[in-house]
């Protein structure tokens, strides 16, 4: 797929609302990612500019917290939670058949990226194990067809 | 609504939202939707559309409202219905296609439904319906004490007259203008109430040694990074009652003398955060926040800091590294943030339960709470139980209860028929039970001393179908994955400690591994720099220990006698058990399995891949897991 272009420009109210507050590189990333869907070289690269941070620490920082994504992701966000509970109750055999359906590995998108999936630890819902998020939405109690079901379901 | 000046305005709005409540306990009918995410996650979304789709149908002028979960996980989505001068009837596991039925018979005919309803919660007016139990008689309610979860589930979370109704805002009070710094100080040390977090340090001490510490500005911190897998409790908190946070948090800043706080919230709980914000912007809005807070000269403002996915972080030290905006890697104690922590200066860092409790402590008197509970762990404490549970959900129960007490009368036992096995308790970092141990008192002490630790609420049951050993991996695959690298008994010994365990479930395990496990283990609980690396060997240590000869079997024998470890296990029908039905013939993708209508079948071990599929299907659990055969086989086709 080839990458859209970024316009950095895009980063400069976030970059002045966070100017005078000490240590607010992580809000700054948070914003950046939800501006852009992942964080581009070139957003990191203003942004270490504007933070006044080498590069590569702002890198160390975007690599340490699982939150932050380097690549691009699908348009549809599948999370499987293998937190305990889930784990417990079956959260395996929920990524085995969305992987086997989606013909990917969790962890990646398809090649259209249209899907990403990924495997989370406890987004705390675990009374109702196991937990599965289709973009956003929560479902508790899944089995592998009905969560296969609602990602077919997805445009 | 205009700022409150002083005190006496904050008691009249109090006695106002009062008025309010009971006007419209008495006056009007209320819905209540358990709205927090696990509700959701049931499907509450769904029935709430069906319930407001039914009011307009029938004409009927209700009010409803969301509240935050009251901790009945296993019965989400739950709808409760208050009538005009009527206790809450509590209706359980509500479908979209219930609600027309439900709204019908209770609203338009004045009928109960009792086969969908769990039981009432009376509003103290002292009335009561027939043929209804009352929550406090139903086993999941009764034992339980709720002080942190007071409103969880009672309250709607987005609405400060609520929290006040219910006496919210009166511990700050009691705080600001009847008590010195080093009386809230005494009284928390008094009440004994150790941290929520997991660690358990007297929490009154704590907050002595920031108060003496020389720095300013000082910084409150709450650390709302739940981070472990298999607890929600403080996510309930947040999403149920976030005043109550917001208050346990100025009354510590009072007596400390901290003019700033922030609140640590895990990225993963968006609801959460959303709740918070409206919380700190109600009580802002109404002077409880910010200058000169109801007059007293007691300035105090919060801001929230969203965690960004790193489960180290809710690690102290990290934490404060995160909000620094640095990598999220612990340091070297002392000094302790007490003295030195976010920029360098004297900091207190609290778990979202502890400051829940504080208002009730100041209100209620430390006698009160220390009379709760244990002496060495006084008040209550709150679990998230979950797993092989009937009953999963969230907890709060008394310090010194037995674990055979919160599993079987307050969680239902293990469903399906199953056995119990074993259950985790404090987290990836804590350690597995055995059933021996379930007469163990649920306290601090006792729980280390029976080999697995409080932690922060986590408590997780496991039945038959579980490996203990690929359980222990499991753990390992998470805590070394969340290692930061730092120190290397964390980061390497986690490595090789994953690596031993992967080759035993693998089946390649070696007669020397179990003293390799021991010396790794060692190496990480006297080497790291944090309780992360120090406590990773927990569950494989606690498991190795009550579990020894399942290890043995997987290292000696090759045998996984839970069924999980691929290639290490297979499936037999038992001749005497087998009534020849056929059920388990067709699940099977290989079509191993043969047999004569109403003789003993026979699975053909050449074929058979061990999938499960004949496991669960068959009702008479005639296919016992066995041992692998000796195959002489060719090379799959």
């Amino acid at each position: 797929m080839e990458k859209a272009s970024i316009d950095v420009g895009l980063l400069e109210p976030i970059l002045l609302e966070y100017r005078d507050q000490k240590g607010a590189v992580i809000p700054i990333l948070q914003r950046a990612q939800d501006l852009y869907g992942y964080l581009p070289e070139e957003a990191m690269i203003e942004i270490a500019k504007k933070s006044r941070i080498s590069i590569s620490q702002l890198y160390g920082i975007a690599t340490f917290y699982a939150q932050f994504n380097l690549e691009p992701r699908g348009r549809h966000i599948i999370s499987i939670c293998d937190g305990t509970a889930c784990h417990v109750r079956g959260a395996p055999k929920l990524v085995t058949a969305v992987e086997e359906k989606l013909n990917l590995v969790a962890g990646g998108s398809d090649p259209d990226y249209k899907y990403t999936l990924e495997i989370v630890y406890c987004l705390g819902s675990c009374g109702l194990a196991p937990i599965a998020l289709v973009n956003d939405q929560v479902y508790g109690n899944t089995t592998p067809d009905t969560l296969v079901e609602k990602v077919m379901d997805l445009d | 609504m205009p700022a409150l000046t002083n005190i006496e305005e904050l008691n009249k709005l109090r006695d106002e939202a009062r008025e309010n409540k009971t006007d419209r306990e008495e006056n009007k009918t209320t819905i209540i939707l358990g709205m927090g995410t696990c509700g959701i996650a049931a499907g509450a979304n769904d029935v709430a559309t069906a319930i407001h789709s039914e009011l307009k149908k029938h004409k009927i002028e209700a009010e409803v409202i969301s509240v935050g979960c009251i901790g009945m996980c296993h019965n989400e989505p739950l709808v409760d219905i208050q009538q005009p001068g009527l206790p809450r009837v509590t209706y359980a596991k509500v479908k979209p296609k219930m609600v027309g039925k439900i709204i019908e018979k209770h609203l338009v005919q004045g009928e109960y439904n009792k086969r969908w309803i769990y039981g009432q919660l009376s509003s103290g007016n002292g009335k009561s319906l027939e043929g209804i139990p009352a929550y406090d008689e139903l086993p999941f309610y009764n034992k339980q004490v709720r002080i942190a979860l007071r409103n969880c589930g009672i309250i709607d979370p987005e609405s400060i007259e609520d929290y006040l109704a219910s006496g919210g805002y009166g511990g700050l009070s009691k705080v600001l203008f009847e008590m010195e710094q080093i009386d809230v100080i005494e009284e928390l040390k008094d009440s004994g109430l150790r941290g929520r977090g997991g660690a358990g340090f007297l929490t009154g001490m704590k907050w002595e040694f920031c108060m003496r510490a020389k720095g300013y500005p000082k910084y409150i911190i709450c650390n709302a990074d739940e981070g472990d897998p298999g607890a929600f409790m403080d996510r309930s908190v947040l999403e149920g009652d976030p005043h109550a946070l917001l208050e346990g948090m100025i009354i510590a800043g009072y007596a400390i003398g901290a003019p700033e706080g922030y609140i640590y919230c895990r990225a993963e709980y968006p609801l959460a955060i959303e709740r918070l914000k409206i919380a700190i912007e109600q009580a802002n809005e109404l002077g409880l926040l910010g200058e000169n807070i109801l007059g007293s000269g007691y300035s105090f403002n919060l801001k929230i800091k969203e965690g960004a996915g790193a489960f180290v972080c809710g690690e102290e030290t990290a934490l404060i590294a995160s909000i620094e905006g640095k990598r999220g890697e612990p340091r070297p104690r002392p000094p302790y943030p007490a003295v030195s922590g976010l920029w360098g200066k004297p900091t207190n860092v609290n778990n979202v339960k502890s400051f829940a409790i504080t208002s009730q402590i100041m209100v209620n008197g430390a006698d009160w709470f220390n009379s709760i509970g244990t002496k060495k762990s006084t008040g209550t404490a709150v679990f998230a139980l979950t797993g092989k549970i009937e009953h999963t959900g969230l907890v709060e129960v008394p310090m010194g209860i037995t674990l055979r007490e919160i599993i079987y009368d307050i969680g239902g036992g293990i469903p399906d028929k199953k056995q119990f096995k074993a259950v985790q308790t404090g987290g990836p970092l804590g350690g597995c039970l055995p059933m021996e141990a379930l007469d163990t008192p649920v306290d601090f002490d006792s729980l280390t001393e029976a080999g697995a630790t409080m932690g922060s609420g986590g408590m997780i049951v496991v039945d038959q179908e579980t490996c203990m050993v690929e359980f222990a991996r499991y753990f390992l695959t998470f805590a070394s994955a969340e290692s930061c690298g730092k120190c290397v008994p964390c980061r390497i010994g986690g490595q090789r400690l994953l690596e031993v365990l992967t080759r035993i479930t693998d089946g390649e395990g070696k007669p020397d591994d179990l003293d390799e496990i021991e010396r790794i283990s060692e190496y990480m609980r006297e080497g790291s720099l944090c309780a992360l690396g120090q406590l990773t060997p927990g569950p494989v240590i606690s498991s190795l220990r009550f579990f020894r000869e399942e290890y043995e079997a997987h290292i000696n024998e090759k045998f996984c006698e839970a069924g999980v470890c691929a290639g290490m296990f297979t499936y037999e029908i038992d001749p005497e058990l087998c009534v020849g039905c056929g059920l388990c013939v067709k699940p099977c993708p290989v079509n191993a399995i043969t047999g004569e209508k109403k003789a003993p079948h026979v699975i053909d071990q050449a074929l058979c891949i061990q999938c499960g599929a004949c496991y669960d299907v068959c009702n008479l659990d005639a296919i016992p897991i066995k041992r692998k055969p000796e195959l002489k086989l060719e090379e799959p086709a």
